[in-house]
């Protein structure tokens, strides 16, 4: 019997049937992918524009971006907001998560409705909102406003991640260690704490991604010695298209990748 | 183990409501010290209601929780000093089972060789030396149920409190661990408030049973007492196998049903109705010539239906009257017992001695 006659699951269905959908799905892969391996190879181009594919190779746009004081110091301004907010909505979002979940007041659900409309409203009105709000708090091209404006837009992945843990956890040990003789507080970093750290750290990682990668709202209200990596690039490529971005891509691409991969790693560790 | 750190529970008119409804309403239960009192009740009863608010996990409206003479109401669960064993166990899975017991020792800021050896007399106690390093996922259910004891008895706590603990247990490991239990409690002479809606359990483990029904306490008292006098018919229903008649007085004040003369005066003439509860193994099926003698009461009727169940058997009798009684008997000696047949006509006596009267109205 060969592969294409044999059943894929324990139906009747075999491979052969499921051909078409092999197919359909290897397509939808490649169209997600496909981007990221256009910017991969353009980025090791010798030429002075952005072209695919390379007719020459070199590691000249690295050394560009490596040896650029401009490039260095928007790095160093998103590694920094991106790791303030992850310490502001790490915390911030597991304690909302938290006290929603035990709760079981009737608003809570609405609470958390209301606090996870950052991911559902388009970013760009909350770029121009908080352009206009951090104008008037005179937040705008300041460190505070980034990290405020990305912990607003992190703080919902956490809450929905640490939810989902706390699904899967018996409140009862809580109880427990209360009747043990722990504080609540004791007893949710003795007990509770311990039980979702993994989704914690995914819930951390994942904040730092958001901060790390957001590009419409730093637009907006970053700017002089605090703009971000992204808001540079998207400069750089309005003004000039300058190879230096497929390089800078290809490096966040690659942090992002080993990122979700640890996040991945931890998860089925876990389990 | 010295049972000195035992205190007496009071509770006084307790009152907790959910929106419209009572959990719990004007409750009032003295627990002596060291008694085993197991609350029973159908689910939804209030009986969970109660024991939470003796651990200080809900807070009631209105009433009062003394151990001995300190108000609890307002004490936060962690300062009352109260072991607690949750029908899920709850167990720690990130701890093995020697962190898990130490866990309340470690709290109370316990030496660490003082907590070891503390560990290893609670697992001893409960019959699992040597297992302080297994891990939690490691243990069968019979296990972590041991588990999930020694963690709540291990710091000598003043009170005990249990939450249906053995019901996640197959029968024959249920029935082997509520001898356990009660050779365990007998050992540390805790209090104990044991909740469960199994009345076997209740009727096997306790000194006393609290009968809860609607939020209230129907009956408190040994488990023989709630079963050979119960107080009303909700717990001559809910405790025990039993059909009830509902009797009727005639002109010269005697109980009726039928033409069986139950009593010839009502225990208590403050009641005017009155229900005869029948416990199937108290009926005797009497020779076919039995007259109506003072020892018996006697009820005639017809084998609707009988049925053999291993170590006892039950006939369905119709009695002309229309109700039905179970007749339950033993089927130790086989050629006896087991002769009752469907369409049989037959004559069964209650023991006038035995009779078992509750006031059906209340009172005048």
């Amino acid at each position: 019997m060969s592969w294409w006659t044999q059943p894929a699951t324990q139906t009747q269905i075999t491979h052969g049937d499921r051909f078409w959908l092999y197919v359909t799905a290897a397509i939808i892969m490649l169209l997600l992918v496909i981007p990221t391996f256009i910017v991969v190879p353009m980025s090791f181009s010798d030429s002075q524009y952005l072209a695919f594919p390379p007719e020459t190779w070199s590691v000249r746009w690295y050394e560009e971006y490596f040896g650029s004081r401009k490039w260095m110091r928007a790095t160093v301004t998103s590694v920094k907001i991106g790791t303030l907010t992850t310490l502001v909505a790490t915390p911030l979002g597991t304690m909302a998560a938290y006290a929603l979940f035990v709760s079981g007041h009737r608003a809570a659900r609405a609470i958390f409705m209301l606090l996870i409309t950052p991911m559902i409203v388009p970013v760009i009105l909350i770029a121009i909102g908080a352009f206009y709000a951090f104008g008037r708090m005179g937040l705008n091209n300041s460190i505070t406003g980034l990290v405020l404006a990305h912990t607003a837009m992190a703080t919902p992945l956490v809450m929905i991640l640490i939810t989902a843990a706390l699904r899967s956890y018996d409140l009862n040990q809580e109880r427990v260690a209360r009747s043990l003789g722990a504080s609540r507080v004791k007893a949710f970093f003795m007990v509770t704490l311990p039980q979702i750290k993994f989704s914690v750290v995914t819930a951390a990682l994942l904040s730092f991604l958001t901060s790390f990668d957001e590009v419409i709202i730093s637009i907006f209200i970053s700017g002089g010695s605090n703009a971000t990596l992204t808001k540079h690039m998207f400069a750089a490529l309005r003004d000039f298209i300058d190879p230096t971005i497929a390089a800078i891509s290809t490096i966040m691409v690659a942090v992002s990748t080993v990122l979700l991969l640890t996040t991945q790693f931890i998860g089925s560790k876990k389990s | 183990m010295d049972n000195t750190t035992a205190l007496p529970i009071s509770i006084r008119s307790l009152t907790k409501k959910y929106g419209d409804l009572f959990a719990l309403k004007a409750v009032d239960l003295e627990i002596r010290s060291g008694e085993f009192l197991t609350l029973l009740g159908p689910s939804g009863s209030g009986k969970t209601t109660l024991l939470m608010a003796i651990a200080g996990f809900n807070h009631p409206d209105s009433g009062s929780i003394r151990f001995g003479d300190a108000e609890m109401v307002l004490t936060p669960p962690h300062k009352r000093d109260v072991g607690m064993v949750f029908q899920s166990y709850a167990l720690f899975p990130h701890m093995s089972v020697a962190e898990n017991v130490g866990f309340p020792l470690k709290l109370r800021g316990m030496a660490v060789t003082e907590r070891k050896a503390r560990v290893e007399e609670a697992l001893d106690t409960v019959q699992l030396s040597g297992l302080g390093k297994r891990g939690i996922d490691q243990l069968s259910g019979g296990q972590r149920q041991r588990v999930a004891l020694a963690r709540a008895f291990v710091f000598r706590p003043r009170i005990l409190l249990m939450d249906e603990p053995l019901s996640a247990l197959d029968k024959k490991l249920r029935e082997q661990m509520q001898i356990e239990l009660k050779h365990i409690h007998r050992q540390l002479g805790v209090t104990t408030v044991y909740v469960t809606h199994d009345q076997r359990e209740a009727l096997t483990m306790s000194d006393r049973i609290a009968v809860i029904n609607h939020g209230e306490l129907a009956q408190v008292d040994t488990p023989e007492a709630i079963y050979n006098k119960p107080a009303n018919e909700f717990v001559a229903d809910f405790i025990g196998e039993s059909t009830m008649l509902q009797l009727t007085q005639d002109s010269a004040g005697r109980l009726t049903f039928g033409d069986s003369v139950v009593a010839s005066e009502a225990p208590d003439p403050s009641h005017k109705d009155w229900s005869l509860v029948i416990r199937p193994e108290r009926l005797r099926v009497l020779a076919k010539d039995a007259s109506a003698g003072d020892r018996h009461v006697i009820f005639s009727g017809t084998v609707t239906d009988a049925v053999f169940q291993g170590e006892t058997a039950f006939a369905l009798v119709k009695l002309t009257g229309g109700s039905t009684l179970v007749v339950r008997f033993g089927t130790g000696a086989v050629s006896e017992g087991s002769r009752l047949e469907a369409g049989q006509s037959v004559s069964v006596g209650l023991i006038r001695d035995d009779l078992i009267l509750i006031p059906s109205d209340s009172a005048q």
